[in-house]
């Protein structure tokens, strides 16, 4: 008799993505389906796109999602809310629209502790339009806009923004995890289903900042684009657990 | 003997084309946001700043707003400044739009024409910057690739000669991403044609000012007691500005033709449109399309002719009066809607031939938006559609739409 261990997702649509290969989009929609599915939310979650790679999220999940404009997903997300808060609302942003052209509705959604979750991909550059600086952007990385590497001087240092974000009065949850090997896909996972959960039981913000490689930018192998996300960005963006404000917390900031 | 160097043609983008004319103008601060299909014009415009091709500040802001604001404050203490957005960007930017007009700084943006959302569109139109007609900006529309650089030299010398600022349109992807070959001055030619920037009033420690401020309706003294412009006799100058900006755009592009042996035509430009008795009338790229469709329609036994608006705003009244005197049918392509009315140059021109008494019939076609492919075909059935139905006493017409699938 055979027992089946692994299943695709149900709220994962079973087609091709448009992702490059290595690309972190692919893992990150899986672990956002399967906490879908484990809490069985699908007929009342919605999802908000940003503008980036990720735009054709609603291509690959198999929920309602609300497009909106560069950077504006957490208002949008504050609107679906809050007119109907028996909807499961989480954003799916990457650097861009997050930390650069939305920071502003970000720090604000945080700070008012919106129940919303937010799933943050960093891979530290402007991923859809070509490879140019993002605020994550590593110092001394070479980008479109960045010929010979940022530098402090021109454009500042990355931001980090789980810990910018935890000390928010609103935010419950704030974690930086990765997807580089399975060790850390498994915390991801973990990460994002607390993140849901969290909003299932009524708390406030809750944020999951995910390391992921672009490697069609970083123009590495998929296999050389992960080692540099474990070794680079994890200096720069240290893993861990920023802020719990539930009962279970784990412990293990940093 | 010291060699004189010679323009080369190469064959490039409309973006690469934008890149090179802004660093030809020397811009000095640069500062602009990615997005499709504008990124390979700060891409480009980056790697000459980091290079040393181009002394300017090259500004990585976090969005648009910003980047149209480092700009006007760059401007504001006297530096030739320089921005590139497309649709959502610049839409983005509108208030800062606004602002650059309503202060009188000659800055310069490439708008590379793209769909507005929602939905997402990365594709061509010309709703962004059609959108943004009424804020006091100089906007001129380029054909092809030679005509953005050049667009873009010529807008530095009108902003700074009539304090407005100006957008330099070009179709995305149909123009932004396609290789054609262009003549790329020297620059000993561009300094020779457009002096370093001269500023009228700025920001400076040793003649101490207040720019901007709070102004009331009437006007009234300043913090030192001198009686003030009110925002209506200021908004009044903006008005004068752009309708000296005609006269200025025509003799900005005939001096261009003097030293770069190449013009533009000015406020508008034609094609077989001297004895037509049907005038196509379109902006960038289309008019470009349009006079293909011309020949095709001659063939047929039809006197057809492109009379094509290059700069939009200030409007090319007094051109398009005198242009289509002669002219039976007038047929505008309009790649962009002013929703609930009809499209926006297809209504001026309207507007510009009213009460001249026996004019020619006016039909509209809406066109090409979201990146919907416009073949020539289209543009040839269109017309001879209006001709039948001018020809049988029709001549109002409602907005027709080019293959739209319904």
């Amino acid at each position: 008799m055979t027992t089946k261990v692994y299943e695709r997702p149900a709220s994962l649509i079973d087609k091709t993505t448009h992702y490059c290969g290595g690309c972190g989009h692919g893992t990150a929609h899986k672990l956002v389906a399967e906490a879908i599915d484990h809490f069985g939310i699908r007929d009342r979650t919605v999802g908000v796109a940003p503008a980036g790679c990720s735009v054709l999220m609603y291509e690959y999940l198999d929920v309602d999602t609300a497009e909106s404009a560069h950077g504006r997903a957490l208002a949008v997300a504050t609107g679906l809310k809050r007119a109907n808060p028996d909807l499961i609302v989480f954003t799916y942003q990457g650097d861009g629209d997050l930390a650069s052209i939305g920071l502003c509705e970000t720090i604000h959604a945080a700070n008012r502790g919106e129940k919303v979750v937010v799933i943050f991909i960093n891979n530290a550059v402007y991923g859809m339009t070509g490879g140019q600086m993002a605020p994550t952007t590593l110092i001394g990385q070479r980008t479109t806009t960045t010929p010979a590497g940022r530098s402090v001087v021109n454009e500042g240092g990355p931001l980090n923004m789980a810990e910018m974000i935890a000390p928010l009065n609103g935010v419950t949850y704030c974690e930086r995890v990765a997807l580089f090997d399975a060790k850390h896909v498994r915390k991801a996972r973990k990460a994002i289903f607390k993140a849901f959960e969290i909003q299932l039981n009524g708390g406030g913000f809750a944020i999951v900042e995910i390391l992921s490689a672009c490697v069609t930018n970083l123009k590495m192998t998929p296999l050389a684009a992960q080692e540099w996300v474990a070794d680079a960005m994890v200096k720069q963006f240290p893993l861990g657990v920023f802020k719990d404000e539930t009962a279970q917390g784990d412990g293990d900031a940093v | 003997m010291a060699t004189v160097q010679q323009p080369e043609t190469s064959i490039i983008t409309g973006n690469e084309a934008m890149a090179l004319g802004a660093k030809l103008c020397r811009v000095q601060v640069i500062a602009a946001y990615p997005i499709t299909p504008q990124s390979q014009v700060t891409e480009n415009l980056s790697g000459f700043v980091e290079s040393g091709q181009l002394e300017a500040e090259y500004v990585t802001v976090e969005s648009e707003h910003s980047a149209l604001s480092v700009c006007i404050g760059a401007s504001t203490v006297g530096a030739r400044a320089f921005t590139a957005t497309s649709a959502n960007g610049l839409a983005y930017m509108c208030e800062l739009i606004h602002w650059a007009a309503g202060a009188r700084l000659p800055l310069v943006m490439g708008c590379v024409n793209r769909a507005m959302a929602a939905p997402w569109s990365v594709l061509n139109d010309q709703q962004d910057s059609m959108s943004q007609r009424d804020a006091g900006w100089i906007q001129i529309y380029a054909r092809n690739n030679q005509e953005i650089i050049d667009n873009l030299i010529q807008a530095y010398k009108i902003a700074e000669s009539v304090h407005v600022p100006v957008m330099v349109c070009y179709d995305g992807y149909i123009l932004s991403h396609t290789v054609m070959p262009v003549e790329v001055p020297t620059a000993e030619q561009v300094d020779a044609f457009l002096p370093s920037y001269t500023p009228h009033t700025i920001l400076d420690p040793a003649d101490p000012r207040n720019i901007n401020q709070v102004t009331l309706a009437d006007p009234r003294a300043n913090e030192v007691g001198e009686t003030c412009h009110g925002y209506m006799e200021l908004r009044y100058q903006l008005q004068e500005a752009l309708g000296n900006a005609r006269a200025r755009a025509v003799e900005v592009d005939e001096e261009y033709g003097r030293h770069f042996g190449r013009s533009w035509g000015g406020m508008t430009w034609g094609y077989k449109n001297e004895d037509a008795d049907v005038l196509l009338v379109a902006a960038g790229s289309i008019a470009s399309e349009a006079t293909v469709a011309v020949d095709a329609l001659r063939e047929a036994g039809c006197k057809a002719g492109v009379l094509a608006v290059r700069v939009y705003r200030p409007f090319p009244e007094r051109e398009l009066l005198e242009g289509t005197r002669n002219a039976k049918l007038v047929v505008v392509f309009d790649k962009s809607l002013s929703y609930g009315y009809q499209g926006p140059i297809c209504a001026d021109v309207k507007a510009a031939l009213y009460g001249t008494g026996g004019g020619p019939a006016v039909h509209g076609y809406i066109a090409g938006l979201g990146g919907r492919d416009v073949k020539t075909r289209e543009l040839v059935e269109a017309t001879q559609e209006s001709v039948r139905r001018v020809e049988a006493g029709e001549t109002h017409k409602e907005t027709g739409w080019i293959n739209c699938q319904f």
